[in-house]
C-alpha cells in the first residue's frame, strides 16, 4: 500500500503499525463475519496480544473492518464513519460479501460493495480483501497483518 | 446523567440514539430510547439497515440452491433457516426423510444451539461489564465450532440440508473425538453454570430486571428461551417433532420468574440438554440413505417449523410447479421477540435496558425482512392502517390481474 497521503509523518505510520486500533462496521452482512471478528478477541486468538484493539468510535481507529454488502440504509452511515477516521487509514473487507457482494449480488436493496461506496467519498482509500464465508479468525488476523506489512 | 439533567424539571423527556454502528452491537441497528431522567419511557427500533431482500433472491434460485442461500439469512442460525426451508418443502411434498439424514440434521442443529447459547452467555456478560464470563463462554464455544468443522467441513455454514435429506455424510471416524469434546464441554459448562448461578453480583444485577409475565409472553407472541424463562412451556422440537427428536430422551427447560437471570438459566441448562442430545445421536445414528434424490416439487403450499436457538422459526413456501419457489416467507423468532421490548424495557433504567435488549438474543439480520424505500404519503413510517391499506390495494390489483372480482369486504 503506497503512502497515499504525503501529509502524514512517518512517525504516525510507525506508531500505527505497532498497535492498530480497529473499528468494526457491519454493513448488513449476515453477522457471521461479525462474530468471527469478535472471536479474534477471545482467548484462543486474542489479537490484543499484538496491540490490536476494537475501538468504540471511528475517531479513535486506524483500521476499519467492514463486513457485508452495503444496504441502502447503511450507505450514508458507512461513508460518514469512514470520513470520521483520522489519516492514515485503511479498511479490511472481511468476507465474501464485503469483497464482492457474494450471494447478494442481485439483491434489490443492496447498493454496492463497500470499497466502491468508500471510493465515492475518498478516492485515496486503500483496502485489503479477506475472502471467505465467513473467513476463519486466523484468516482475518492474517489479513490485518498483511495490511500492516504493506503500510 | 444526573449532572446533565439537574437543571431540568421532572417529566422532561429526551431521546437517546443508539446505533446504527455502536460498539455494543454486532450488527447495524438503531434504537431510540425516550428517557425521563434515567428512566426509559419509550423504545423505538429503527430496522432496515440489514435488509438484503433475501426472500426475493430465493425466488430466483432452484430448490437445491435455496438452502445454501438461506444459510446467509443469519450467521448463527444457518442450520435453522436451511432445515426450516427443507421442512416446508417436505411438508409440501408429504415425504419422510431417511433416518440417517434426520439424525444428521439433529446433530448439526444441536451443535448450532450449543454455540449460539454460549455466544449469548458471553455477550450477556459483556453487556453488563462482566468480561470474565465473555472470555470463558467464548473459549468454550471454540471446541463446538471445531466439532462442527470436523463433521461438516465448516465452522458454521454446513450446506448439508437439502430437500429430502442431507447433501453429504458426516464422517464416523471423527465421532470419538466429537464425543470427547462433548464430555469436556459438559464439565466446563457445569462449572460455568455453577459460577453464574452462585454469583451474588450477577444475581443482584440481573434478578427482577426486564421481567416478562406469562400473560405478556402470550400477548406479544414471544417464543423460544425468552418465553420458557417466563414459564410458558413451548418448544417446537416437542410440540411438532421434526428430525429425530421424537426418538431421543430430552426435556424442555422452563423457569418461573421471566427476568434476565432466568433467561440466562434457561439457556445454560439447555446447553446441557443439547450436549445430551448430541451424545445420544452419536450413539444411535443409523446407517442407510442420505437423501431421497432429486425431488420434483409440485404446485402447492408448505409450512416449515423449526426450534431455532432463539425460538420458533416459520417458513412459508409456495410452489408453482417450476424448479424455483414462487414465494418464500421467513418469520424468524427474533421478529416477535424484539417487539416485546415494548413491555420489557419500559420503566427500567438505561443501564438495565442494554441487557434487557440483549436478553432475548435478538438477531437483526434474521428479523429485517423489510426496508422502507418510499413511505406512504411521503411519511417515513408505516402505521397499522397504512399496512392494511397497502395489502388490500395489492390484493385488489392481483385480483384485477387475474380477471376476478376481489371477494374482500374489509373496509
Amino acid at each position: 500500500m503506497a503512502n497515499a497521503t504525503p501529509r502524514v509523518p512517518s512517525l504516525f505510520l510507525k506508531a500505527l503499525k505497532k498497535s492498530p486500533w480497529v473499528f468494526h462496521v457491519g454493513t448488513s452482512g449476515c453477522n457471521n463475519c461479525d462474530i468471527e471478528i469478535a472471536d479474534c478477541l477471545t482467548p484462543r486468538y486474542d489479537i490484543e496480544r499484538f496491540g490490536m484493539k476494537l475501538a468504540g468510535s471511528p475517531r479513535h481507529a486506524d483500521v476499519m473492518l467492514i463486513t457485508g454488502p452495503v444496504s441502502r440504509a447503511c450507505r450514508e452511515p458507512l461513508q460518514q464513519a469512514w470520513l470520521e477516521m483520522p489519516r492514515p487509514r485503511a479498511a479490511v473487507m472481511v468476507g465474501a460479501c464485503a469483497c464482492s457482494m457474494g450471494a447478494y449480488k442481485d439483491a434489490y436493496s443492496v447498493t454496492g460493495p463497500p470499497d466502491k461506496v468508500l471510493l465515492e467519498v475518498d478516492p485515496d482509500a486503500r483496502f485489503v480483501y479477506v475472502p471467505g464465508c465467513p473467513p476463519k479468525p486466523e484468516t482475518i488476523i492474517m489479513g490485518i497483518v498483511k495490511l500492516l506489512g504493506a503500510l | 446523567m444526573s449532572a446533565s439533567t439537574s437543571n431540568r424539571t421532572p417529566g422532561d423527556r429526551r431521546v437517546i440514539q443508539i446505533g446504527p454502528f455502536h460498539p455494543l452491537l454486532e450488527e447495524p441497528v438503531g434504537f431510540e430510547l425516550t428517557v425521563e431522567g434515567e428512566k426509559v419511557v419509550h423504545v423505538d427500533a429503527c430496522m432496515e439497515y440489514i435488509h438484503k431482500g433475501i426472500e426475493r433472491l430465493a425466488q430466483e434460485r432452484t430448490y437445491d440452491m435455496v438452502p445454501i442461500l438461506l444459510e446467509k439469512i443469519c450467521g448463527i442460525c444457518s442450520v435453522t433457516h436451511s432445515v426450516c426451508f427443507c421442512n416446508a418443502a417436505e411438508d409440501l411434498l408429504q415425504v419422510e426423510i431417511p433416518p440417517r439424514a434426520s439424525y444428521i440434521r439433529t446433530i448439526i442443529g444441536e451443535l448450532e444451539r450449543l454455540h449460539s447459547h454460549l455466544l449469548w452467555v458471553g455477550l450477556a456478560g459483556h453487556f453488563i461489564g462482566y468480561n470474565t464470563v465473555f472470555m470463558w463462554a467464548w473459549k468454550y464455544r471454540e471446541p463446538v465450532c471445531d466439532v462442527f468443522e470436523m463433521l461438516t467441513g465448516h465452522r458454521q455454514n454446513s450446506s448439508l440440508p437439502i430437500v429430502g435429506g442431507v447433501r453429504r455424510d458426516i464422517p464416523e471416524s471423527y465421532f470419538p473425538e466429537a464425543r470427547r469434546a462433548m464430555d469436556r464441554l459438559d464439565e466446563q459448562v457445569e462449572m460455568l453454570t455453577a459460577a453464574v448461578l452462585d454469583d451474588p453480583v450477577l444475581a443482584a444485577r440481573l434478578k427482577g430486571i426486564g421481567v416478562l409475565t406469562p400473560q405478556e409472553v402470550v400477548d406479544w407472541g414471544v417464543v423460544g428461551p425468552t418465553a420458557r424463562a417466563s414459564g410458558v412451556d413451548t418448544d417446537v422440537r416437542r410440540d411438532e417433532p421434526y428430525a429425530a427428536y421424537e426418538e431421543l430422551d430430552w426435556k424442555v427447560i422452563t423457569t418461573e420468574n421471566g427476568d434476565v437471570f432466568d433467561k440466562a438459566v434457561v439457556r445454560l441448562l439447555e446447553i446441557r440438554e443439547s450436549i445430551s442430545i448430541i451424545r445420544q445421536c452419536l450413539e444411535k445414528i443409523p446407517g442407510g440413505e442420505l437423501n431421497l434424490g432429486q425431488q420434483h416439487i409440485p404446485r402447492g403450499e408448505g409450512i416449515g417449523r423449526y426450534e431455532a436457538p432463539r425460538g420458533e422459526d416459520i417458513h412459508y413456501l409456495r410452489s408453482n410447479g417450476t424448479n424455483m419457489p414462487e414465494r418464500l416467507k421467513v418469520r424468524a423468532p427474533s421478529f416477535t421477540n424484539v417487539a416485546s421490548f415494548e413491555v420489557s424495557c419500559i420503566g427500567e433504567s438505561i443501564a438495565d435496558v442494554t441487557i434487557t435488549l440483549a436478553a432475548c438474543d435478538p438477531c437483526y439480520s434474521c428479523t429485517e425482512r423489510t426496508a422502507v424505500v418510499r413511505g406512504v404519503d411521503g411519511r417515513p413510517t408505516h402505521t397499522f392502517q397504512d399496512l392494511v391499506r397497502l395489502s388490500q390495494d395489492k390484493t385488489r390489483a392481483l385480483a384485477r390481474e387475474m380477471g376476478r372480482e376481489p371477494g374482500l369486504n374489509l373496509l
